[in-house]
């Protein structure tokens, strides 16, 4: 290559902008295709939103249909919503939370499970990379093999099994916290401690095999043998490199995350998006699932890019044009 | 790094510090401000009285509107509590005529009158309305005619507002248990003028039944409402009855998950469940005396048979077993080869074992023929149909929705069946919707079943198996039986009106599209701290007689 095709590479930060602006273009074509096989296969459930256990009458599920368009032919449906979507911000109502939105929905809800998500996170983020970090150092002696025993477990236990435990210990047993509700501050401690704990886990295991990559390089030698001292070594020379593992998982971790939790929105009773995912298809209520399985869509392509950037930010080897 | 791994527990606790010493159950506190906190099973689908279905949403509609006539907590007898300070019946028992109170007023100050009585009939009955319940109102003369079409001009309908406070009503024939039909919220009254500005008479899904929006009659005004979290309500210091009421306020939490509900009480969070699980029954009992509430419930928890004809196209497995239970010996056969007592004491709730379908006590009802069980019978049966020793008898499958106490009733029955009569059967859980849209198209052997009375009267359980009854689904058509019912609803005579309806239960006890399995109960928890919450059939629990107090 020509040295003066060399001198003409854009400046970092333009090529930032391209990748964004390219991997936003990417996003339409993906989010079109989650929309429209979402779509179908709700369409094609068994099951319609307005069967009850008492039956209902044909001309009244005739009206139902009419007014939420149902009775419309299933292409004409689908693109009335999406004008709906794209152009007016509107995600159509909900047929079984008479008189909600699902626009109303997802505001009224989402703030729960973002608060959630967010103390889990950082919880997570406190426990996991201290201990993965601290096991790659002390690696194969007893911290090591104490911390990725319990990461393990962590791992294993699930979410409806620990959040259950710590109630009964800490709600029914010594009457510290409320058995549920999302009121007072101290109702966060719980369901995050439950959540933040189960991801503390992974990040802990990741954290340990990425500083491991990093600790067993070159510089790291040289560095050591120049006599540096362990922690700032740590701290300043591996600790950037050795996270990206986290960095990596924490992208598409974080969107579901904090888009809510279907256990833990149940057995703490927070009144979270978490829950509208899930009884949204039990009930057939086809806006709510559209509108957040879209929305959750959203997120992840969003945070999967904020995650994309913040690695090539921490990581000097990787370019944006590459 | 260790040292910062070291504080983290420190930094755990002193976040959550505020809650680090045992606080104060909120059921304490809740005594002293008089605020009633319940479970209230699943979140409200509507408290539009008109659009509203289910139970959860009866338990605020009832406190937040009044019918013409309440009922008494203890008897379910009507009583003059509501909208209607006394009541004339004509002696054909055709005409009522009811004198409304004159303090009776709306949460916007407006008066209570017969207008709005009638006006709310249209409503419901209206054919744009969409309302489900509207059947409800049909023992009004020509309100089926008007609510299917067959007429289009209300005026024919039996409502009429003599003047502002007298209403009366004109029924189809005589309807003895009709002042009780009155409590159910179908029959509420709601504001025109409030319906009519948030979208008209008939939108679906209008905005009038928000905080801030809605006008209403009952003894408490809405006050917040927020998706699976709460919805609070409020004393209205303006009701007409306002010095009977002690509770100040009440909250609805739709906690739809039973453990937590459970442990939600055990701590002192709410007053009362909407249900417990059949584990947790034994626990209560030996750890919470005193707040387990297990209480007759008039419903009944049954299979029902497919007799329709499987369509020929149909797939060949379930054709066999629904041909096979075209046989009214076979249907016989499972019927008394099954053992209730096993079922009712795994559910270990003080349920009744069901050898006929109306539960005990509706109207002083008795049946006079029951199901006698006996796995002998059953095999005579069997065998006498062709299948001896239950050999070559298909494979027949139960369709259940998912819930865990479907499945183990199911798999007690699938045991019992195995070994009474050597049958073996499938069971097939299905999603609710499915569930619904399987029994609905009658595209199923035996499906799991339950009913619950709308009002205390056998014939709530019985006008359900008349022919072309939508909720009859079993393809059970017998012209005898649909005169029999017809004729108890024209009989002004107790007794005469009684024996119809053991006759017409005898025709399908006989003929069995269904298996009774078990009388439901009423199951939940309640704090000794609930005044006045009683048990009754109906399960309805009107707010204005609750209260709180320190034992």
């Amino acid at each position: 290559m020509p040295d003066s095709q060399r001198t003409t590479s854009p400046p970092r930060w333009l090529s930032m902008l391209r990748v964004i602006g390219w991997r936003l273009l990417q996003a339409i074509p993906t989010l079109l295709a989650i929309s429209v096989l979402t779509f179908t296969i709700i369409r094609s459930a068994p099951g319609d939103p307005f069967a009850n256990d008492k039956a209902v009458r044909e001309e009244v599920r005739a009206q139902l249909e009419e007014h939420f368009g149902f009775d419309q032919p299933r292409h004409k449906q689908y693109f009335r919503w999406l004008y709906r979507a794209v152009f007016e911000f509107d995600l159509g109502p909900s047929t079984k939370q008479t008189g909600f939105s699902v626009n109303e929905i997802i505001a009224q809800h989402f703030p729960a499970s973002l608060e959630l998500g967010l103390y889990s996170l950082l919880i997570a983020l406190l426990v996991g990379i201290p201990t993965g970090v601290i096991a790659a150092v002390k690696r194969n002696t007893v911290i090591d093999y104490g911390a990725m025993t319990l990461a393990m477990l962590g791992i294993c236990l699930p979410t409806f099994v620990l959040g259950p435990l710590l109630l009964l210990l800490f709600s029914i047993g010594l009457g510290w916290f409320n058995p549920l509700g999302w009121e007072d501050p101290s109702d966060r401690v719980l369901p995050c401690l439950t959540m933040g704990l189960f991801y503390a886990a992974y990040i802990a295991r990741l954290a340990r095999g990425g500083m491991l990559d990093i600790l067993n390089q070159d510089f790291v030698r040289t560095a050591r043998a120049k006599g540096l001292p362990a922690l700032q070594l740590v701290w300043k020379h591996t600790l950037k490199g050795g996270l990206l593992p986290v960095v990596n998982f924490l992208g598409p971790a974080f969107a579901r995350i904090i888009s809510g939790s279907f256990v833990i929105e149940t057995i703490f009773f927070i009144p979270g998006l978490g829950r509208f995912f899930v009884t949204s298809a039990f009930n057939r209520d086809y806006n709510v699932i559209m509108g957040t399985v879209l929305f959750y869509a959203v997120l992840l392509i969003t945070l999967n890019l904020v995650a994309d950037i913040i690695q090539v930010l921490l990581n000097p080897r990787l370019r944006f044009d590459s | 790094m260790t040292r910062f791994a070291k504080l983290i527990p420190i930094l755990v606790l002193a976040w959550g510090s505020p809650g680090c010493f045992r606080t104060e159950p909120r059921i304490d506190e809740a005594v002293r401000s008089q605020t009633l906190l319940i479970g209230n099973g699943t979140e409200p689908q509507s408290i539009d009285p008109h659009i509203a279905t289910g139970v959860p949403e009866n338990r605020i509609i009832a406190a937040l509107f009044e019918g013409l006539a309440g009922v008494h907590p203890k008897t379910l007898e009507p009583i003059a509590d509501g909208a209607a300070e006394r009541w004339d019946i004509s002696p054909d028992g055709l005409t009522y005529t009811f004198h409304l109170r004159r303090n009776g007023s709306w949460t916007n100050g407006d008066p209570v009158t017969a207008h709005d009585f009638v006006y709310s009939f249209y409503r419901i009955l209206h054919p744009n309305s969409a309302a489900q319940n509207a059947y409800m109102l049909y023992p009004l003369l020509n309100a089926e005619a008007f609510n299917t079409k067959k007429i289009i001009n209300f005026g024919e309908v039996g409502a009429k507002a003599l003047d502002d406070y007298t209403l009366e009503l004109q029924l189809k024939g005589p309807t003895p248990y009709f002042l009780g039909v009155l409590n159910h919220y179908s029959w509420y009254p709601v504001h025109r003028d409030t319906v009519r500005k948030h979208g008209g008479d008939f939108k679906y899904d209008s905005l009038w039944t928000r905080p801030g929006n809605i006008v209403n009659n009952g003894p408490f005004h809405l006050v917040e409402w927020k998706l699976n979290d709460h919805l609070i309500i409020e004393k209205r210091d303006d009701y007409w009855d306002a010095d009977q009421i002690k509770l100040q306020r009440v909250y609805y939490h739709p906690i739809d998950n039973g453990e937590s509900e459970q442990r939600a009480f055990r701590r002192g969070f709410i007053h009362l469940t909407s249900d417990i699980p059949v584990h947790r029954i034994d626990w209560t009992r030996r750890h919470m005396p005193g707040t387990l509430r297990l209480d007759p419930y008039l419903g009944t928890y049954y299979y029902r048979i497919n007799l329709s004809d499987p369509e020929p196209d149909a797939s060949s497995r379930s054709t066999k077993a629904r041909r096979a239970l075209q046989d009214p010996r076979i249907r016989r056969a499972l019927n008394l080869a099954l053992d209730r007592d096993a079922i009712c004491k795994f559910l270990n709730g003080g349920q009744l074992p069901a050898y006929s379908f109306v539960p005990p006590n509706a109207a002083g009802y008795q049946p006079s023929y029951t199901l006698s069980p006996s796995p002998e019978t059953a095999q005579e049966l069997l065998a006498e149909a062709g299948f001896p020793g239950g050999e070559g008898f298909p494979k027949v499958q139960i369709v259940y929705n998912t819930l865990e106490s479907h499945k183990q009733v199911a798999e007690i029955v699938q045991e019992q069946w195995r070994k009474n009569l050597g049958i073996e059967i499938e069971l097939l859980n299905q999603d609710w919707k499915v569930y619904l849209q399987t029994v609905q198209q009658l595209d199923y052997a035996l499906a799991r079943a339950g009913w619950i009375g709308d009002y205390a009267d056998p014939n709530t359980f019985l006008d359900l198996w008349l022919s072309g009854s939508g909720n009859n689904q079993t393809g059970f058509a017998n012209p005898i039986y649909d005169e029999l019912i017809h004729q108890a609803a024209s009989a002004s005579d107790h007794d005469e009106r009684m024996e119809h309806f053991q006759k017409a239960e005898r025709i399908l006890l006989e003929d069995l599209p269904i298996i009774p399995i078990y009388f439901y109960v009423s199951k939940r928890t309640v704090h000794p701290h609930v005044i006045g919450w009683e048990e009754n059939l109906l399960d309805r629990h009107p707010i204005k007689y609750v209260s709180l107090r320190m034992p």
